[in-house]
């Protein structure tokens, strides 16, 4: 296999065609679609190089996205791909490692791993797909699901109180958390390239409608369906006046009270700070380590080691 | 083991050590089994340690026993070390020589005293039973003098290294060596701690032991030429052979007996440029690992029961995605939280059958500590060349043990850690029916311009999701033929003993030792046994049942319960495969190695 291949010198421009893979499985008008798209066009826009994208999924509906890209990927078990990708991302640094995955993957199943990545603060990008139902096992009750929100497994209507996705992420420790809507393309984009562009564990919910399980979830948050659709006024540090009424991102206290606000509530980046991430702490340890061993080969380092135990 | 170790041999007697008495006659011994019964807070386990590299950088062979509390602090523990100037099989049966710090110690002990032995016993804790006639006691103030040696502060902390010294005294060994294993040891911490133990030490070896012992003993020399000893616990054996096995990265969560692997791979990793992340629980642990080995560095996660049980989904997704991981099971006694410190080998079924699906994995189980730095490397090369999971089936007794081996060759042993992101041309299948699977990892290059989605759904040939039953049959088989082929390439097992005759024994991992004494001793005294240990335990070797035809019963001897008919859980597979009726089954749950005198009893009644 690793024979003399001919590797071509030039590249192809990265387009949608190149990175289209299997035609999606999803239901017409789902909202994934519309975050699929999004995807590419960020990706387009972007012009990493193809084989150094990771595009990785647990299990559900939205999970399915891997393949669905012309990308490396995996798609792994229902609730563990924030670790599956923090391996991929601590053992690997040249990679741009993508996640996605659904609201009962992330939130419920996968809940402690996503707390324990967030505060780590891996390098990754995590955009849940949040339809606020349990999609491929059709239709029960996720952790996300409103009260009253009447699943097969509970017909009379949720009784548990939901996960606030925002107020999850920010007091795990996540340090980049917006939130996005499947019917905003430009929005989903333009959060997707902030998220993947920052250092450390950023994630994007994207509100995403499960047209067959759970329709109209979303509605008043349509503005064509008569809701609302609102931004956050993200501060602009220009020492205006109205600027002192804008939202800081670093301000963890603001952006809880955002995270309060009644659904449909706002979109937009409610948190974003800069803290050292696992990936950089463990470098440096292992650069200052290696420097320690005065750089030495493999060889040498455990010979000397087994020296010491004779 | 009738026959006492302590052999005498008047010619050539040794210079006698100093400060003994000089009509003391120093009795030439090919080996000796001490046993140090305190509490684990007295560092009886260093002092034991100390004992143990001694011996293996004078050549001389050594295994270690013991048992550690799992309470954090304090509780009754031993420490047992065996030193012999040949082959060491077994930490024995019996003490030659007991060091009992306290009552308990004594009254717990005792019993394991052979008959003619030596007491050495604290006598300001200990009061032996002046009834006793059938051992030689020897009382020392152990306590007081420590306390006196070091004075104020250090109380009795100090007891084990001036036993330390008394033990030097009376068995001549090499103060030298002793004194610099100290400094290695202590030096690296303040000067204090340095002088405070060679204080001790010195205290200890200066204490006239002569005037109430009659003798003192002499190890007979190792065999000159021998190779350079290396002296380590199984666990630190079974992370070091990672390392040589190009294994730089990995995952895991602290569990008794596995963390002290996970502790050391932690702080080794980064001097080769790799990483080992303590994670949130199991099942991240074991997910993380395989995120790394998606990437393309074999990696490693590991665990005792509980936490096996914990990584088994995961474990399934590597057997159907086909991504190459490294599982270490550190058995305990199980099942759930089960006896923590104690040793069993009850995880094979998991091991084999541990998961949901048809899921093939490899499993390999090492014999002695040595064989877990070697089992890792033939761990990762299967891992690596079919692309598959491997177990690795250590256990608590390996784990805890020190044993001195011959220095590994490392320059000829030493295994590539780097990735093969290559790029892969047009014919690239991810899943290719017609050979091994061998992962593209990200950073590879698809010059066929369609990249691989690696898949724990059932897939076709590009990795594409299939309900396709013909595919489901083809892709279950092409998984399960890895096992096939494997087994063609593992060598068939050597016979210890006769090449046949009346019974063979058949053990699995750290059952070798006593096992193999057993077949020992039988022979000396005229019997026919012979025995085969096995290492690799899933897929078998071919060729075991040439080797069961040529005998009349075969005994497979495990640590673990006979279940609802009869067998352990190695001998109810043999009895599967094999559909032979002579296959029989010598179990034992009590949580403690198995001593040389229960397998013969088991084999010969
Ligand atoms: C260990 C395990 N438990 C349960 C399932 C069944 N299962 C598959 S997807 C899913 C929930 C999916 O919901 P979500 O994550 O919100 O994704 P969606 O389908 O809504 O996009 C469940 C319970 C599974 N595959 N694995
Ligand atoms: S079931 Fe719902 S979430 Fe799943 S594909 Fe259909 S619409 Fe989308
Ligand atoms: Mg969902």
């Amino acid at each position: 296999m690793t024979t003399a291949i001919a590797v071509p010198e030039e590249r192809e421009k990265l387009t949608k065609k190149a990175l289209t893979a299997d035609h999606p499985t999803w239901c017409p008008g789902c909202g994934d679609f519309a975050v699929l798209a999004a995807y590419y066009k960020m990706l387009e826009r972007r012009q990493l190089p193809q084989e150094n994208i990771v595009t990785l999924a647990g299990i559900g509906c939205s999970s399915r996205f891997p393949y669905f890209v012309n990308t490396h990927g995996a798609h792994f078990i229902h609730g563990r791909a924030v670790p599956l990708a923090s391996g991929v991302s601590l053992s690997r640094p040249d990679l741009h490692v993508f996640l996605f995955g659904g609201d009962g993957d992330g939130f419920s199943i996968g809940g402690n791993h996503l707390e324990h990545g967030a505060r780590k603060n891996i390098n990754l990008t995590y955009v849940i797909m949040d339809n606020f139902v349990y999609g491929l096992t059709k239709k029960q009750t996720s952790p996300t699901s409103p009260i009253g929100f009447k699943s097969k497994t509970d017909p009379t209507g949720a009784i548990d109180h939901p996960v606030n996705p925002m107020k999850k992420l920010i007091s795990a420790g996540a340090t980049f958390v917006a939130r996005s809507h499947a019917t905003q393309v430009n929005h989903m984009i333009q959060m997707m390239e902030r998220a993947m562009d920052h250092q450390g564990f950023s994630v994007v919910e994207i509100l995403s409608e499960c047209v067959e399980f759970f329709p109209g979830a979303f509605d008043s948050s349509i503005p064509r369906k008569g809701g609302t659709y609102s931004l956050i006024d993200e501060k602009k540090w220009d020492d205006t006046p109205e600027d002192e009424a804008r939202h800081d991102v670093t301000d963890e206290i603001a952006a809880y009270r955002l995270a309060n606000l009644p659904f449909p509530g706002l979109f937009g980046v409610f948190y974003n700070i800069d803290r050292p991430t696992k990936n950089a702490m463990e470098k440096k340890w292992i650069s200052d380590t290696r420097a320690k061993t005065g750089n030495r080969s493999d060889l040498e380092i455990l010979q000397k080691t087994f020296d010491r135990m004779k | 083991m009738s026959t006492s170790p302590v052999v005498e041999e008047p010619e050539t007697p040794p210079p006698t050590p100093g400060g003994a008495r000089a009509d003391l006659r120093p009795e030439h011994i090919r080996e000796a089994v001490i046993r140090l019964a305190g509490n684990s807070q007295d560092g009886i386990q260093s002092a034991g340690a100390f004992l143990a590299r001694l011996a293996g950088r004078s050549s001389q062979d050594v295994m270690t026993y013991m048992t550690i509390p799992s309470t954090i602090s304090g509780g009754a523990s031993i420490f047992q070390v065996r030193i012999g100037s040949g082959e060491v099989l077994s930490a024995g049966d019996e003490a030659d020589f007991l060091v009992a710090f306290y009552q308990h110690s004594y009254d717990e002990h005792i019993h394991h005293l052979r008959e003619g032995g030596v007491l050495l016993y604290d006598s300001d804790q200990v009061e032996p039973d002046p009834e006793e006639k059938r051992f030689v006691h020897v009382g020392v103030p152990i306590t007081g003098l420590t306390i006196e040696a070091l004075g104020g502060t250090a109380k009795d902390k100090g007891k084990n290294i001036f036993t330390l010294g008394l033990l030097s005294k009376i068995f001549n060994f090499d103060v030298e060596k002793l004194k610099k294993l100290i400094t290695e040891r202590f030096g690296g911490k303040s000067e204090d701690v340095l002088n405070t133990a060679l204080m001790a030490f010195q205290s200890g070896f200066a204490y006239p032991v002569g005037n109430v012992l009659s003798r003192l003993y002499h190890f007979e020399p190792a065999d000159a030429s021998a190779q350079a000893q290396i002296t380590m616990d199984g666990n630190q054996a079974l992370a070091y052979g990672l390392i040589a096995a190009g294994v730089r990265y990995g995952a895991g969560y602290p569990i008794t007996p596995w963390t002290s692997i996970m502790e050391i791979l932690r702080s080794e990793f980064p001097k080769y440029g790799g990483l080992f992340v303590q994670a949130e629980d199991e099942l991240g642990a074991v997910s993380l690992a395989l995120g790394m080995s998606y990437a393309g560095n074999l990696s490693v996660t590991g665990s005792a029961g509980p936490g096996i049980s914990l990584k088994t989904e995961a474990i399934g997704w590597a057997s159907m995605a086909e991504i190459p991981l490294l599982v270490v099971n550190v058995q305990r006694g199980g099942p759930s939280t089960g006896l923590p410190t104690n040793v069993e080998q009850s995880d094979l079924y998991q091991a084999i059958f541990g998961g949901h699906g048809d899921s093939p994995r490899v499993v390999l189980a090492p014999r002695t500590v040595e064989d877990c730095f070697y089992v890792a490397l033939e761990a990762a090369r299967i891992a690596r060349k079919y692309s598959t999971p491997v177990f690795i089936l250590s256990d608590t007794s390996l784990a805890t043990r020190i044993e001195a081996f011959d220095e590994p060759d490392l320059s000829g042993l030493m295994m590539n850690p780097a990735p093969d992101i290559s790029p892969r041309d047009q014919e690239y299948k991810p899943y290719a029916l017609d050979h091994l699977t061998h992962h593209a990892p990200p950073g590879s290059r698809m010059l066929g311009d369609k990249y691989p989605v690696v898949t724990g759904l059932e897939h076709d040939e590009m990795g594409h999701p299939t309900g396709s039953p013909k595919l489901h049959a083809a892709m279950t088989a092409k998984r399960r033929r890895k096992l096939q082929e494997l087994a063609k390439e593992i060598a068939i097992p050597e016979i210890h003993g006769d090449p046949e005759g009346e019974m063979l024994l058949v053990g699995w991992g750290s059952t070798y030792g006593p096992i193999s004494e057993a077949v020992n001793v039988a022979r000396e005294r005229g019997e026919s046994l012979s025995s085969i240990h096995l290492r690799h335990i899933h897929p078998l070797p071919e060729g075991l049942a040439q080797i069961f035809s040529r005998f009349k019963r075969v005994l497979v001897i495990e640590m673990n319960d006979e279940g609802p008919y009869g067998y352990g859980q190695l001998a109810s597979i043999l009895r599967a495969r094999f559909c032979d009726p002579k296959i029989h089954s010598l179990t034992k749950t009590d949580g403690l190695t198995f001593r040389v005198r229960e397998i013969l009893e088991g084999a010969l009644k």
